[in-house]
C-alpha cells in the first residue's frame, strides 16, 4: 500500500475537464515530479492533495486512510507557491513560523527551529526583512522554509524555481535533491522543465490531457517515452519526427527517407507495411564531413553551442529539417555550418509511434 | 518628476496654489466668520481687518443664543453629540456587517451572489426622497420613528453598499494562495481571515469607513424627517440659526467649523492606513 495515493481523481471547471481519473502513488521519503506542459493540471493536483480544493469524484489517501473531508489546517503537509505567497505583512521570520506559530510551540523553540531552518536555506540574515526587501531567490527559500519548517510527511512544491532568474534555477537543481533528501517526508514536486523533472525525480509521472500518461524512472522516460507528446516534451533539442511507411524489401524492410531508401535493423520488422511516425533523437544522429557508410547525404545550415552540446541544424535531400548534437570537441570540425555532410542515423535506437493517437509503438519482442 | 526644470517647478507650485486658494478659500472665509459678529459680517464692504470675538463659540456651546429678539435656546452641542453618535454607530455596524459580507462576495461564488451585491448597490441609485414617505409610514407603524436605532438602521443604507463594493475590491486583490497558504501552516479559516485577509485589506477597510462616516455625518434627509430635535444631528440642527429675527451668520460659520472637526480629525487618523496599503505592496505584485 502506497504511503500517499491519489486514487482516479476527476475535477471540472465550468465545462472544462482538469483531470480525469488521475491515479499516482508515491512510497514514504520519494520524490515524486509531476511533469507535464502549463495548464495540464499539476497546480489542481497539488491543490486537492493540500486541501484547498476538492475534486468531483476520486479520493486522496493518506498511510490508506481517507483525507478528503479534512481541511487543509487538519492535513499536516507542507507546501511552496510558484508565486511563493508570502504573508507581505510579516518578515520573513514570522512567515517561516508560521507553521510552528499553528502548532503553539513555544516562542524559545520556534526561534531555535526558525533559525536553524534559515541556516540551511542561507538566508538566515534577512529573517527581519518584509517579503518585499526580498530578493526573488530569498523569497522562494522563504516560501521553501515555511513549507518544510514543521516537517510535514508530505511536502507539495509546485514548480518552485519558476518564477526564479536562470543561473539560480541551476543552482537550486543541484541543491534541492540533497535538501529533500535531508527532509525524509514524501514530495510531490510539479515541474515544467524536463531537466528539473530529470534532476530530482526518483520517479517522473507525466501529465497530460488530465490524465497520467506515464509513470517511470527519469532516465526510463527519456529511452522509452509511452507517447509521442511525451517524447517531444523530454528532450533539448527536441526529438525529430518524421511519418514513414516500412516496406518489405529483401530479408529486411526499409522506409523512404530523405529522398534515400533507407534499410531499417531487423529489430523493427514487425512494423512492416504500418504507417507509423517515426522518431531520432538528436544525439542518435552522427554527423561527419566525409562520406562513411551508412551516411545520408544533407547539408548543415547551422551550429549553435548549448551547453556541453552544440545543436547541429541540417537541411535533408528532400529539403526538410533534421536536428542532430554533436560534443563540444567535435564542433571545431563543422565551422560555421554551410556545407556538405554525411549522417549516419542509429536506427536501432529509433522510436516508433502511432500516427494518429501518438501511443508509441512496441518494439519487437 | 526629478527631470522637471526650475520653471515648470515653478509653474506647478503656481498652479497648486491657485486649486488650492480655490477650494480652501470659503473654508477660510468661513472660519474667519466664525469670530465675528452678524454686524461685522455684513457691512459693506467686506474686510478681513477685524477685532475677533469668541461669542459665537461661546453661544454655541453654552447654548444660549442672545439675539435682538430675546434669548433662544438652542442645542447644537446635542445635535453635535447625535452626529457623532450615530454616524460611529452606523459606520461600526456597517463595517461588522459588510466586511463579511465583501469577503464572501470575494472569494466564493454562490447563486445569484453578483444580483445580491448590485442589489445592495442599487440602494444608492434611488434617491432619498423617494423612498422617505413610505419610509416614515413603516417607522411609525413599527415604533421606530425619532429612535437612534431607527436612524442608525437607515444609515446603513448609505455606509453598508460602500463598505461593502470598495473592501470586496480589496479582498479581490488579495492573492487567494496567500490564504491557502497560511490554511495549509494549519491555522483555521477564522484565524486566516483575521490575520491574513483583515490586515491585507485593512486600507480598504479604513478608506470605505472614512468615506461612509463622512456620508452619514453629512446626511441631512433622514434626519430631517425621521428624527425630532433630540435625536438630530449637526446638519439638521443649523436649521435653528434661520430665526425669525434673521440669519445668525456668525453662529452658523462657528458651527460649520465646529462639526467639521471630527471628520478632519478622522481623515488624518485614517490616513496613515491609507498610505499603509501604498507601502506595504500587499496588493498586486
Amino acid at each position: 500500500m502506497a504511503f500517499l495515493d491519489l486514487d482516479r481523481l476527476s475535477l471540472a471547471f465550468k465545462k472544462e475537464q482538469v483531470l480525469k481519473e488521475a491515479s499516482l502513488q508515491v512510497e514514504r521519503g520519494e520524490t515524486v515530479v509531476v511533469f507535464g506542459p502549463s495548464g495540464g493540471g499539476k497546480t489542481v493536483l497539488l491543490r486537492l492533495v493540500s486541501g484547498v480544493m476538492q475534486p468531483d469524484s476520486g479520493d486522496v489517501r493518506l498511510n490508506g486512510r481517507s483525507i478528503l473531508d479534512q481541511g487543509p489546517e487538519e492535513r499536516g503537509v507542507g507546501m511552496a507557491f510558484q508565486n511563493f505567497a508570502l504573508y507581505p505583512h510579516m518578515p520573513a521570520f514570522e512567515n517561516i513560523a508560521s507553521p510552528l506559530r499553528a502548532r503553539r510551540l513555544a516562542d524559545s523553540e520556534i526561534e531555535r527551529r526558525v533559525h536553524e531552518t534559515a541556516r540551511l536555506l542561507k538566508i538566515d540574515h534577512v529573517l527581519k526583512h518584509f517579503p518585499k526587501e526580498l530578493s526573488n531567490g530569498q523569497k522562494q527559500r522563504t516560501a521553501l522554509g515555511r513549507a518544510l519548517i514543521a516537517g510535514p510527511e508530505v511536502l507539495l512544491l509546485d514548480d518552485p524555481l519558476r518564477n526564479v532568474d536562470a543561473k539560480l534555477r541551476y543552482e537550486m537543481r543541484i541543491e534541492l535533491p540533497r535538501l529533500l533528501k535531508s527532509f525524509g517526508g514524501s514530495v510531490l514536486y510539479v515541474t515544467q522543465d524536463y531537466k528539473e523533472a530529470m534532476a530530482l525525480g526518483d520517479r517522473v509521472a507525466v501529465l497530460l490531457d488530465g490524465r497520467f500518461l506515464q509513470i517511470d524512472r527519469p532516465a526510463e522516460i527519456y529511452k522509452n517515452p509511452a507517447d509521442v507528446r511525451i517524447a517531444r516534451l523530454f528532450g533539448d533539442p527536441t526529438i525529430n519526427l518524421y511519418p514513414v511507411q516500412p516496406r518489405p524489401a529483401g530479408n529486411g524492410i526499409e522506409i523512404e527517407l530523405f529522398g534515400s531508401k533507407v534499410t531499417l535493423p531487423g529489430s523493427h520488422g514487425h512494423l512492416q507495411g504500418r504507417e507509423c511516425l517515426m522518431g531520432l533523437r538528436p544525439e542518435h544522429i552522427h554527423v561527419h564531413t566525409e562520406p562513411v557508410e551508412g551516411g545520408l547525404p544533407m547539408e548543415l545550415d547551422a551550429v549553435t553551442p548549448l551547453n556541453v552540446r552544440t545543436v547541429l541544424f541540417l537541411r535533408t535531400q528532400d529539403n526538410r529539417e533534421l536536428l542532430a548534437t554533436c560534443s563540444e570537441h567535435e564542433q571545431g570540425n563543422f565551422g560555421r555550418g554551410h556545407r556538405a555532410v554525411h549522417a549516419r542515423i542509429d536506427f536501432e535506437r529509433a522510436l516508433f509511434f502511432e500516427p494518429a493517437s501518438g501511443t508509441r509503438l512496441p518494439a519487437a519482442a | 518628476m526629478d527631470r522637471s526644470n526650475p520653471v515648470t517647478k515653478i509653474l506647478r507650485g503656481l498652479a497648486l496654489l491657485a486649486i488650492g486658494l480655490f477650494f480652501l478659500f470659503p473654508l477660510f472665509w468661513v472660519a474667519l466668520m466664525s469670530f465675528q459678529t452678524n454686524e461685522q459680517i455684513l457691512r459693506i464692504p467686506p474686510s478681513i481687518v477685524f477685532e475677533p470675538t469668541l461669542s459665537n463659540y461661546w453661544a454655541l456651546i453654552s447654548g444660549r443664543l442672545v439675539s435682538t429678539a430675546g434669548v433662544l435656546e438652542i442645542k447644537f452641542m446635542g445635535n453635535l453629540w447625535n452626529s457623532v453618535f450615530l454616524s460611529t454607530t452606523s459606520v461600526a455596524l456597517a463595517l461588522i456587517l459588510g466586511v463579511p459580507a465583501a469577503y464572501a462576495f470575494a472569494r466564493f461564488r454562490f447563486r445569484l451572489s453578483e444580483d445580491i451585491a448590485f442589489t445592495l448597490l442599487s440602494f444608492r441609485f434611488a434617491p432619498p426622497l423617494l423612498v422617505l414617505l413610505p419610509l416614515s409610514l413603516y417607522f411609525q407603524d413599527i415604533g421606530l420613528t425619532d429612535t437612534y436605532v431607527g436612524l442608525i438602521w437607515v444609515y446603513q443604507l448609505i455606509a453598508l453598499p460602500l463598505i461593502l463594493w470598495i473592501v470586496r475590491g480589496y479582498f479581490e486583490d488579495i492573492s487567494p494562495d496567500i490564504e491557502h497558504a497560511y490554511r495549509i501552516d494549519g491555522h483555521s479559516w477564522w484565524k486566516t481571515f483575521t490575520k491574513i485577509a483583515l490586515p491585507l485589506a485593512r486600507p480598504g477597510i479604513a478608506a470605505a469607513a472614512l468615506l461612509s462616516f463622512i456620508f452619514c455625518w453629512n446626511n441631512f434627509i433622514f434626519a430631517l424627517i425621521l428624527a425630532s430635535a433630540g435625536k438630530q444631528p449637526v446638519t439638521v440642527g443649523a436649521l435653528a440659526f434661520v430665526t425669525a429675527s434673521g440669519i445668525q451668520y456668525g453662529q452658523i460659520a462657528a458651527a460649520v467649523i465646529l462639526s467639521i472637526l471630527p471628520t478632519l480629525l478622522l481623515a488624518l487618523y485614517a490616513q496613515r492606513y491609507l498610505v499603509e496599503g501604498l507601502s506595504l505592496g500587499a496588493v498586486k505584485g
